[in-house]
């Protein structure tokens, strides 16, 4: 019987079935933040436990407040910096060198077609975009990937997504996969791998992906999954080329984690984006989404361009393009946060910054910052954010506050408005 | 093992979430015990106020898709350090759902019909569960009211809630 890409990878890194339906499988990579592995670091050592299966294959960051805002945020930081110095833990990213976890990591060339990745975070599905199975954890199954290198779960099914069509000039990988939530619900892929394929994936950049993959877990899936080809070689090159002669020997590599055509799926469906507009949500949960026609004209006070889901270099230049010799509007304030160092870098390097500064735009150092408002960029109680973030639950940015999800286009275009506006009005 | 037994506290929604459960501006605490006054402080569910309601509960009936959202674990630890042990709901997300158990504690799946009449037979008045966990057997009861409820538990799901959690289980055996 054919297998699906989850079903390939899981069979390859089978440690035990201690029952039926539940795989313990070993871990490529533990990815750890500040936020959910403190606990687990001090649950270890109170159990007289404070190992680490394998230093090399842990990798961790301080991304979700910093710098430090107070003493609490601070002792996290220090919880895992002390912790990564204790177990010679050598990819540990602290301030002046980090970037939210999750579009950092990939930078970094730490995940492969074929991994299998935990984290302490939900958005960890990210990383499927190379062909992993990437899924977030509790601190729990955490600890015992630090300490053990295994995690434990239902064998998952898979859903096979057919993106097909040609999406409209304007429409992002964020516009296909809000509608994409829209139409599977906020549950609809629990306990199910979302496998993204057809010839809209194919033509998308990692960036892209990585979005798409980034909120499958808003419509409840263990992971987002794409199929490996000449784009995720071409990404992990400078990381890759010793070990394979060429692209396309890598390629080949790659290709063992491809689906069966006879693969089996939970369900399957063709989604076509040729007509799509570009989507905005507008209520307390991902799946609630409409077009930004229709919401057009609503009044927002804040625009937040950053995080793991489109805090990367081409999500900044889109945006970027848009707020050219523009400024934001007086009504409303406005914080980009470029997700990684070297993005910023990049940005800086090719004006970029400097047409978000001269715009209005507050540019923060890389952070997940206002996205779950824990730091900055906190809404007030009936205040209202467009955001290219990726949850809008209720509270999620600030007690009180109303977060619209949208893609770097439409946050632009809003910007320069005060209000929702399609980038196609600027 | 943990104990299951107790007076319950009804929430009637679906797609609760971990931000609900348990804001984001709390998770800079690295003790559980710290997350205790802030359970369910931005849940706004009408009749429901989380300074007087909580107290005493053992166990939550709740919707489909409980505990969506972020896959932190302060979620069930709010909830375990506020003496609620068990949640039984029409559908969980899985994040939650797996950390309820690895924490020894339980997040049970009931029917959508069988949640209904929970809510309808039950909910707004005093109503405790007993839990038998050879049978599978949930005893409700309000006054004279009582109700048994069959469910089950896979064989993974119960020896996590025997050994005490994942931790243990997985020293153990791995
Ligand atoms: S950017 Fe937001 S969603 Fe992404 S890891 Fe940070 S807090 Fe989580």
């Amino acid at each position: 019987m054919g297998q699906t890409i989850a079903e390939k990878i899981f069979d390859r890194h089978l440690v035990d079935k201690p029952f039926r339906d539940v795989c313990v499988i070993s871990l490529d990579a533990v990815f750890c933040h500040e936020i959910t592995t403190p606990v687990a670091i001090n649950d270890l050592a109170a159990r007289n436990k404070d190992r680490v299966f394998d230093a090399s294959k842990i990798k961790a960051v301080i991304d979700h407040v910093t710098p430090a805002k107070d003493s609490k945020t601070a002792m996290q930081g220090k919880i895992l910096r002390d912790w990564a110095r204790r177990h010679s833990i050598r990819d540990f990213f602290d301030i002046g060198r980090n970037g939210v976890c999750h579009a950092l990591f990939p930078e970094k060339g730490f995940v492969r077609p074929g991994y299998t990745i935990i984290m302490g975070d939900s958005h960890t599905c990210t990383h499927g975009a190379f062909g992993a199975f990437a899924a977030g954890v509790g601190s729990t199954d955490l600890e015992v990937g630090i300490l053990k290198g295994v995690c434990s779960f239902k064998k998952p099914d898979s859903i096979k997504i057919n993106i097909a069509g040609t999406p409209p000039s304007g429409v992002y990988a964020k516009d296909i996969i809000l509608a994409l939530i829209a139409r599977i619900g906020v549950n609809g892929a629990t306990n199910a791998v979302m496998e993204f394929s057809g010839e809209v994936v194919d033509h998308m950049d990692m960036d892209q992906r990585m979005t798409l993959c980034n909120m499958a877990v808003e419509a409840g899936a263990t992971s987002g999954i794409c199929v490996p080809d000449m784009h995720t070689v071409d990404y992990l090159w400078p990381f890759i080329e010793k070990d394979f002669s060429s692209k396309q020997a890598a390629l080949k590599a790659y290709q063992v984690y491809c689906p069966d055509d006879d693969a089996v799926y939970r369900d399957q469906m063709d989604f076509h984006v040729s007509d799509l507009e570009p989507q905005v949500t507008f209520g307390f949960r991902p799946d609630q989404v409409k077009t930004v026609s229709e919401m057009a004209g609503t009044k927002i006070d804040q625009v937040y361009i950053g995080s793991c889901t489109n805090g990367r270099f081409q999500d900044l230049a889109v945006a970027a393009a848009i707020l050219k010799n523009k400024k934001i509007d007086d009504s409303v304030r406005c914080i980009v946060s470029p997700a990684t160092p070297d993005i910023y870098t990049r940005a800086l390097e090719s004006g970029i910054i400097r047409i978000f500064m001269d715009a209005g735009f507050c540019v923060t150092n890389p952070t997940c910052g206002a996205c779950l408002g824990m730091s900055n960029g906190i809404l007030a109680d009936g205040e209202v954010c467009a955001s290219t973030t990726n949850r809008n639950f209720n509270g999620r940015m600030g007690r009180g506050g109303m977060v619209h999800l949208m893609s770097p286009a439409t946050a632009a275009a809003s910007a320069l408005t005060g209000r929702i506006t399609s980038a196609a009005d600027c | 093992m943990k104990q299951f037994n107790g007076k319950v506290l009804f929430l009637d929604r679906s797609d609760i979430n971990t931000d609900e459960i348990i804001p984001a501006k709390y998770l800079t605490e690295i003790t559980k015990q710290a997350l205790k006054p802030y359970l369910l402080e931005d849940l706004f569910l009408e009749g429901f106020d989380p300074q007087t309601d909580i107290k005493g509960c053992s166990v939550v009936v709740s919707r489909d898709n409980f505990g969506c959202g972020s896959s932190r674990e302060h979620a069930p630890w709010a909830f375990e350090v506020n003496g609620i042990h068990m949640v039984i709901a029409s559908g969980f997300a899985r994040i939650f759902h797996q950390n309820m158990f690895n924490c020894g504690m339980m997040a049970v799946e009931l029917e959508d019909q069988v949640i209904d009449t929970l809510f309808q037979t039950f909910a707004g008045k005093e109503t405790r569960v007993e839990v038998d966990l050879n049978q599978f057997l949930f005893t409700f009861t309000s006054g004279s009211l009582v109700k048994k409820i069959e469910f089950t538990l896979s064989d993974f799901a119960l020896s996590l809630v025997k050994a005490g959690g994942w931790v243990e289980f997985a020293d153990k055996n791995y």
